[in-house]
């Protein structure tokens, strides 16, 4: 009990110490999120504001601006600027959070205790982790973390994104393009394929010669009959798609002389992007919540973590069942999450969880798909229920409509996560 | 709908927040479907890693797949009229078919006469379902589960509600509809009559308008949470 004072105490400094002082904070209960993206952002938001300061609600978020990484490929095939993607959290803490511009380091369950890298400790009641992505070290061999200045994967919105543009910008006429696409289960499942078709558009106008080269360890993909149709119709003869049955599934990257290994066959290339295998962002597992398969399993029902009911687990990171990995999907579980932990913590009602999903994908300029599904808990995982994708051959006015519907939805999310 | 209307639509749907489990139904119980096709598929159809076409087609990846569609199998005239047709495998499906396969598709070469307790096609059905995609990969594969529609007893309409739930619902509207009445690509719904909410909604439910995000939305609300939702909209301010 005297160290859990101590750190309360540390904390309490901590606190005060980056953001205005609160009369009788230490008496509220405490929630603190790690993550301020699609899952965090909403989450933290949401407690703050159905809470109406009877919660206190921290948010730690490494960056000061947050670059979405939906939409990020739209800024790579030219249809936005990078600063359309950027973020801040004024409005966050504007609506009563307590925003944390550092590093989480660690967890500690049992004090319940989460640790800065910046040196400062900050106790909660209940924890929500919210951490994105990190990659599978070795999944692609050849590749690490470094070689990625060479070969990025830009599956994390920021300078990687831009420095895969400037690559594809600069490379040569009639250079090829090579995309190691990632094995399931990964973030955003139709990303890859519409970076594929953003690619193509851009070289399309400035380097048509070129080709884009896609090395693939799955058999089959989200959209993929939508992206083929759009790829034969708006560039026919600059994809080619290699699954596992041709090598797809075994290749290795030199990043030092830019070649890559196709089932052992050398091939030189010009720009590489190479996505590897994902797993949950690594605090998740410094605070003991995920599994043998590196993601985090949680309650269908409430999004906690089934290793520990003090903590929850949102958006990509968490192991939930049938939603894809996506800021949608994140944006749904955690108004579930904000609803539940505030049941919990303010005996506010409890009301069954409703999550649902939708993933827009531009394909050419004005050439817009959509797929997704509604979802409901069962005992075992969250499931779906029901879902509808875009059709092929869809006339060009629906797929205008969708494309703008997206835009909309870019709008509509943001606003919801950021205020 | 007046002021009353919408109080007891909103005790309802609060009435039923309180005592409706929230859970979709699995389809059936996988374990239990692995036995029965041990008995009764196994002789003919082989399933998992490696499986291979027998007297039947391997069933791997059978939800989402166009009937009469694996490769290297010899299919009945019908059933390959069928697929032609556009007769695609789900749950309604699969479930009509393992049934009484004959009424589904005519000329079958399937031997098999059918199965006709709906708990043991449920127990079946799970089974085949875990050896196809996944939606958390493949985010169009079919469903997992059949879902559940709210279900009200009249006898609780009576009890005490907050306007709590209103609120939380619209939480799924606002990932796309702007609070603040913006209508870029998406229209506004903030401050849309209740009356004209209800209409909509109800016609996205029985589809008869064409919006298949709308239409999933609204097809598993309850009418208490559509009217709820008409009530909170319609007096949010911007």
């Amino acid at each position: 009990m005297l160290n859990r004072r101590i750190f309360i105490g540390t904390a309490a400094a901590a606190t005060v110490a980056l953001s205005a002082p609160r009369v009788l904070a230490q008496t509220k209960p405490r929630v603190v999120v790690i993550g301020g993206g699609a899952g965090g952002a909403t989450v933290a938001r949401y407690l703050a504001k159905d809470a109406a300061g009877a919660l206190e609600v921290t948010l730690i978020e490494p960056n000061a601006t947050y670059y979405t990484c939906f939409f990020s490929n739209l800024y790579l095939g030219g249809f936005r600027e990078f600063d359309s993607l950027a973020h801040g959290y004024d409005a966050i803490a504007a609506g009563g959070v307590t925003v944390v511009q550092d590093m989480a380091a660690g967890v500690d369950p049992a004090a319940r205790t989460v640790t800065l890298a910046g040196g400062g400790v900050l106790p909660y009641d209940r924890l929500v982790i919210s951490p994105g992505i990190d990659f599978v070290d070795g999944s692609v061999p050849g590749w690490s973390l470094e070689a990625a200045e060479i070969m990025p994967h830009a599956y994390k919105a920021g300078p990687q994104t831009q420095l895969l543009k400037a690559q594809i910008e600069a490379m040569p006429q009639g250079g090829l393009f090579c995309m190691v696409a990632p094995p399931n289960p990964y973030r955003c499942p139709p990303g890859p394929y519409e970076r594929v078709s953003m690619v193509a558009h851009m070289l399309t106008q400035m380097n048509p010669t070129a080709k884009i080269l896609v090395l693939d360890p799955k058999d089959k993909y989200s959209k993929q009959a939508l992206f083929e149709e759009g790829w034969q119709k708006h560039y026919s003869g600059m994809v080619e798609w290699i699954g596992p049955d041709m090598g797809g599934n075994v290749v290795e990257v030199r990043p030092e002389s830019m070649e890559v290994l196709i089932d052992g066959e050398a091939q030189k290339v010009d720009v590489c992007n190479v996505i590897p295998g994902q797993m949950a962002g690594a605090i998740a597992a410094a605070a003991g919540v995920t599994d043998a398969t590196g993601w985090a399993p949680v309650d269908p029902a409430t999004m906690q973590a089934k290793a520990d009911p003090n903590i929850w687990v949102l958006g990509d990171a968490s192991a939930q069942g049938d939603m894809p990995k996506s800021a949608f999907s994140a944006n749904s579980q955690a108004k579930v999450a904000a609803m539940a932990i505030r049941a919990e913590l303010t005996g506010s009602k409890q009301f069954p969880a409703k999550y649902s999903n939708t993933c827009w994908s531009l394909i050419a300029p004005e050439d817009g798909v959509k797929v997704g599904a509604s979802y409901e808990p069962t005992p075992e995982k969250i499931a779906s229920v029901e879902s509808f994708i875009s059709q092929t051959g869809e006339d060009a006015a629906l797929r205008k409509a969708t494309y703008e519907e997206s835009l909309g939805w870019y709008e509509g999310i943001t606003a919801d996560m950021f205020g | 709908m007046g002021g009353a209307g919408r109080l007891l639509a909103l005790l309802a749907l609060l009435a039923a927040a309180v005592f409706s489990p929230a859970a979709a139904n699995p389809i059936g119980d996988a374990e239990r479907g692995a036995t029965l096709f041990q008995r009764q598929c196994s002789a003919c159809h082989r399933i998992g890693p490696d499986a291979v076409n027998r007297v039947g087609p391997q069933l791997n990846g059978l939800y989402g797949r166009r009937a009469g569609a694996v490769e290297g199998f010899s299919y009945s005239k019908s059933m390959a009229r069928m697929g032609s047709d556009g007769l695609t495998w789900t749950l309604e499906t699969l479930d009509a078919y393992v049934e009484n396969p004959k009424a589904l598709v005519s000329g079958t070469r399937m031997a098999y006469k059918g199965l006709k307790d709906a708990g043991q096609r449920a127990d079946l059905l799970a089974f085949l379902r875990d050896y196809s995609d996944r939606p958390r990969d493949i985010p169009e594969a079919e469903p997992t589960a059949r879902k559940t529609l709210p279900d009200l007893a009249p006898e609780i309409l009576a009890i005490e509600g907050d306007a709590e739930y209103g609120a939380y619902l619209s939480s799924e509207c606002s990932t796309c509809h702007q609070r603040d009445g913006s209508d870029q690509g998406i229209p506004s719904i903030t401050q849309w009559p209740a009356e004209d909410f209800v209409i909509a909604m109800h016609a996205y439910k029985e589809k008869l308008r064409p919006h298949p995000v709308m239409q999933m939305m609204a097809g598993r609300l309850s009418n208490e949470e559509i009217a709820a939702l008409a009530a909170y909209f319609a007096t949010l301010e911007e």
